[in-house]
């Protein structure tokens, strides 16, 4: 019996066993002890061909509603864009997907002038010094800047807001929680954060003040004030940044950021069920040694050639072990790749308008929806493309009203705040360039007749 | 390898320089080449105090880092600020431009503790 | 050959106003953003992304994509990352609109079919690595060793055995076992190889006590080498109270042979994108899940993918745990490549998985037994799934691994992993996996052979290669000294080119 990914015959294995002087496999195996080595096969479905493995994994793609099928209006942390065909077709080359990190440079320019370019996009859309070449996704980033953050300043506490993303909230925590370091949580006043509340909380032992923009609620925080409450203090200041609003909205180096986070999702990359996406991360070039991950740096051969290699390693985990600046070793380079492609090909006036197109679709559904009887925003603030919205009925009417019709609604705050009975009657909707204004009359509609 | 005879050594690779407003640390020619290619010196802040044998600076080659002891105790009141556009500094010219940091001793009598060049050499023979 | 040609920037091409991709007008009457966002929130300038058409696009991409080796382009024996064939449909199957148009938000009854996949992959690794349950979320093998790793933590602490704060790890190692304890806020034990490359279990003995919080162990280790004295090893942690981990990353030797729950291992991570053929993606996205045995599954990382026994089988996320170490990732995990490793165990079946270690296996100690007679072999036993050789004969003529690597790429071949495991002077770690042709094997022995031979004869052949690659040797000194790490615009980026 033959697989399809598994080359070497019968008789090359022989061949094979007798360069090596053994007999048989199992010689090879020896030093396995009997008593664990496995008698039976492992306890797992038969193999199926090809055709029969696209039949039955069809199937279970089936038993989803994808985007594809519903229009979505769902938001908090995945965002539904238009991605041009090119960027799957350039992306994904063989010769990007099958690559690993690229130890050895000069075989691989490909990835590492992709990412030295990456690199420079990110740093040209933050309006910072310094970007790495990835981190896992959005959450794990904002974790990895608390860390980073507590380990530049010695500090032990990391403040943030109720506003930032539930679940960054809790990746924040989870990770602080094993270093014996503290996550305070300040509270926010009409779904922003309360600056008065933020003062007494700060001292010597604070890290970093992590600060969501536009945060969960989609509402825009006020950053320049907090940037301006932690100067001349040792604390540093974490934005955490939708990669697409800063089409638009002041990039956070020009409000003192220290660190800058975000998931790269936005940029090209699917929905993909939460993942994978990318977690990308700029600073201050002071900090750049502190910085957690891989960094391409440029650099020449001996005629004098451009090139990139992979820089700044001594603060990996391969080189420093436990006193690396993170443990991180694979990343997301590929969803790096996507990102870079789209941002190519949107260019500079493309992606000024994929973020304007959100704000105005955005804008135009919250005004339309709070004209309908018994409808109002939660929080007054300005927002950019999601807002929170309370219902005249339960939220869950409302999502299975749109269910039945298609439309699959925005996210129920109860759902990712249960502690806040105040918030628990609130859906948050996004719109995007994707959505048309057929889709967005089409929600209204529903909107409407909902009892 | 250059072992100037004026200079006192540690064992862990470090050489010692008495001035009169304190004394120069720096590596010694042996570490230099042991580590290849200096790419970064992370010094320590002025005023920060170290105990004899106590970690005070790293130093990173492409692929490897070093920790530098203070080979005595002491305050650092100056530390070699070219090394921040220069790290080559520290292969080129180890005993001179290539300094690290200078201390002011807490007790001159740790300086009795330190190896001659002589004893250094004799140290590095026996590591080969 | 040609003359080296430096390829430009996307920042280097284009022309303001150029564009690639077209949006559909604005269909909702347009404001002014200002009226909608306050001026204060709004940038002044458009970010400077450079301005392409679509062709130029396309070129730049394939142009770069030329100038990278991958494993669809040629052999790529880089030790301990099990560069196999990743297979073609698994890349179709995993951009099905229903799995990567899904949003994480959507309510659960649309997305069944996804849940019942990450459910039956659960089953299918724990069965895989001989333990009870598993978390899909983290994403790659670092982040399932600090997952792992904090399940240790508050373990110990619910048996109120907070003083336990040593994680023991042998000193051949990846580096991440040691940078993720100390992530975890562990103090690091390093437990030094014996001769024959395994644990040192007289000095493990003399490391193991009350302050044991567990091991880490890779077996087969980072020589390749299967530890012949796990069960004397993993019993010892044990009796002194400490759990067993076992990194997975070397886990494409042993599939269908034995299990690490059998070895006495508490928790393990795969690395789907090793062992279970998803892409490397150039440096990611990977997955880490981890299995653990029932003792640790309360602890287990939100949200758990469970399945309801009712009249009609129903999958959810459940985030009712209350002694779960929270979160440790956005959502799911990295959900399109689970979709691509469940597609690999399906299509490999167990008798598949079982002949792809084998021959994973036999390939690794034919070459090694082959290359013996060119480059030193310091551990001269059967290895499993990879081995190390050491370039030391050939340092002695003045020639380093480094060269040795180096000149492979002329011969379009990627390297191994040099310099590791550090216990090994001029470490050349090779691991062939099982999707290699016999003829690939028999072609890079000869190419190893004639390095050897070059470096008698013509070792400068050797310390300035590579010749025929798109770059020559990169200054990986000048990179370090003085970091370019972002394009600065045109005549900033010339003067970077002379030094600065």
């Amino acid at each position: 019996m033959g697989y399809p990914y598994l080359p070497l015959t019968p008789p090359e294995r022989r061949e094979m066993l007798s360069a090596i002087g053994v007999d048989s496999i199992a010689d090879l195996f020896a030093d396995i002890p009997q008593e664990i080595s496995l008698k039976t096969d492992l306890n797992l479905p038969p193999a199926l061909s090809e055709s029969e493995l696209v039949r039955h994994v069809q199937e279970l793609a089936d038993r989803n509603i994808s985007l594809a099928d519903y229009t979505s209006f769902l938001g908090a942390g995945v965002y539904q864009h238009l991605i041009p065909s090119a960027v799957p077709h350039l992306a994904n080359r063989a010769e990007f997907v099958t690559a690993y990190t690229p130890y050895q440079a000069e075989i691989s320019q490909g990835v590492l002038q992709a990412t030295f370019e990456y690199q420079t996009l990110i740093c040209q859309l933050t309006d910072m010094d310094v970007a790495n070449a990835s981190l896992y996704d959005g959450a794990t980033a904002l974790a990895e800047a608390a860390l980073m953050s507590i380990a530049i300043t010695g500090g032990n506490q990391v403040i943030t807001f109720e506003s930032l993303h539930p679940d960054y909230r809790a990746v924040v925590e989870t990770y602080l929680q094993a270093v014996d370091a503290e996550l305070v949580v300040a509270p926010t006043k009409q779904g922003l954060a309360d600056i008065d509340a933020l003062r007494p909380l700060l001292g010597k032992a604070t890290a970093a003040v992590l600060l969501q923009q536009p945060n969960f609620f989609g509402l825009l925080e006020p950053a320049e004030e907090i940037s301006a409450l932690l100067e001349d203090t040792p604390t540093l200041f974490v934005a955490c940044v939708n990669p697409i609003s800063l089409g638009v909205l002041k990039p956070p180096g020009a409000y003192g950021a220290d660190i800058v986070v975000g998931d790269g999702q936005p940029l090209g990359n699917p929905p993909a069920f939460g993942g994978p996406s990318f977690g990308f991360m700029a600073v201050k070039e002071k900090h750049v040694r502190r910085m957690p991950g891989r960094i391409v740096g440029q650099t020449q051969d001996q005629d004098g050639n451009r090139g990139f290699v992979l820089t700044l390693q001594t603060r990996e985990q391969h080189i420093r072990r436990h006193r690396a600046t993170s443990n991180i070793c694979t990343n997301a380079a590929h969803s790096t790749v996507m990102g870079t492609v789209y941002l190519a090909l949107l260019g500079k006036e493309g992606l000024r308008e994929v973020a304007n197109q959100c704000a105005q679709k955005a804008h135009f559904t919250q005004d339309q929806i709070c004209r309908l009887p018994g409808w109002e925003m939660l929080f007054p603030g300005p927002f950019y493309h999601e807002f929170a919205v309370k219902p005249p009925v339960h939220w869950s009417k409302v999502n299975e009203a749109l269910l039945g019709e298609g439309i699959i609604g925005g996210v129920p705050l109860a759902k990712v705040y249960p502690e806040r009975k105040e918030w628990e009657n609130a859906l948050l909707f996004c719109v995007t360039e994707a959505r048309t204004a057929d889709e967005i009359e089409h929600l209204l509609q529903v909107l409407k007749e909902v009892k | 390898m250059k072992i100037p005879a004026d200079l006192r050594y540690a064992e862990s690779h470090e050489w010692v320089r008495v001035e009169d407003d304190g004394v120069v640390v720096g590596v010694t020619d042996f570490a230099q080449d042991e580590m290849g290619d200096i790419v970064f010196a992370e010094l320590p802040t002025i005023g920060a105090e170290y105990e004899k044998g106590e970690g005070m600076a790293v130093i990173e080659s492409v692929k490897a880092v070093s920790d530098i002891y203070a080979p005595i105790g002491g305050k650092v009141v100056a530390i070699n600020e070219s090394l921040n556009d220069s790290p080559e500094l520290v292969n080129d010219d180890c005993y001179g431009e290539g300094w690290l940091v200078k201390l002011a001793p807490s007790n001159s009598e740790e300086l009795n503790t330190l190896l001659s060049a002589a004893e250094y050499g004799t140290q590095l023979e026996s590591e080969a | 050959m040609s003359p080296r040609k430096e390829f430009p920037l996307l920042m280097e091409r284009g022309a303001p106003g150029r564009r690639a991709y077209l949006l559909p007008d604005l269909d909702v009457p347009a404001q002014p953003l200002k009226d909608l966002i306050p001026g204060e929130y709004l940038r002044e300038e458009p970010a400077p992304i450079p301005e392409l058409s679509e062709l130029e696009v396309a070129r730049h991409f394939v142009g770069l994509s030329r100038r990278n080796h991958g494993v669809d382009v040629g052999f790529y024996p880089l030790g301990s990352c099990t560069m196999k064939y990743n297979p073609k449909v698994n890349e179709d199957l995993a951009s099905l609109a229903g799995f990567a148009n899904l949003h994480p938000y959507q309510p659960e009854e649309t997305v069944q079919g996804a849940l019942q996949l990450m459910y039956e992959l659960e089953q299918h690794l724990c069965e895989i690595a001989g333990l009870h349950r598993a978390t899909l979320t983290p994403a790659a093998g670092a982040h399932g060793e600090l997952t792992g790793l904090m399940l240790i933590k508050a373990y110990h602490h619910s048996l109120g055995q907070d003083e336990r704060d040593e994680i023991i790890i042998p000193d051949a190692a990846h580096g991440t076992n040691p940078a993720s304890a100390a992530m975890c806020g562990y103090k690091v034990v390093e437990v030094p190889s014996n001769e024959r490359g395994g644990v040192s279990v007289k000095d493990l003995e003399r490391l193991v006590g009350p302050k044991t919080a567990g091991l880490m162990l890779t077996n087969p280790n980072t020589l390749g080498l299967f530890d012949e004295e796990i069960l004397a090893i993993t019993d010892m942690v044990r009796a002194a109270g400490g759990l067993l981990y076992y990194d997975g990353a070397n886990a494409n030797a042993i599939l269908g042979k034995c299990r690490p729950g059998d070895m006495g291992f508490d928790i393990v991570h795969f690395n789907l994108h090793k062992t279970f053929s998803t892409p490397h993606g150039g440096g990611g996205p990977g997955s880490g899940p981890i299995a653990v045995r029932d003792m640790l599954v309360p602890f287990l990382p939100t949200p758990v993918v469970e399945k309801r026994e009712d009249r009609r089988a129903s999958y959810f996320l459940d985030y009712d745990r209350p002694s779960a170490i929270g979160k440790i990732k956005g959502f799911y995990g990295n959900f399109l490549v689970m979709v691509r490793a469940y597609a690999y165990i399906r299509t490999m079946g167990p008798e598949g998985l079982r002949q792809a270690s084998e021959d994973a296996v036999l390939s690794a100690n034919y070459l090694m037994e082959r290359l013996r007679e060119f480059y030193h072999l310091p551990y001269p036993r059967i290895c499993m799934h990879e081995f190390v050789l050491s370039a030391s004969r050939q340092k002695a003529l003045g020639v380093a691994a480094q060269d040795v690597a180096k000149r492979l790429l002329d011969y379009g071949i990627h390297a191994p992993t040099v310099y590791f495991p550090l216990i090994v002077e001029e470490a050349l770690m090779i691991e062939p996996t099982e999707t290699e042709p016999k003829a690939v094997l028999d072609e890079f022995i000869d190419i190893m052979a004639a390095i050897a031979k070059e470096a008698e004869e013509s070792p400068e052949q050797l310390k300035t290669a590579p010749h025929y690659t798109v770059v020559g040797r990169l200054d990986e000194t000048r990179a370090a000294r003085h970091p370019v790490l972002r394009w600065r615009g045109a005549v900033e980026g010339d003067t970077t080119r002379d030094g600065r």
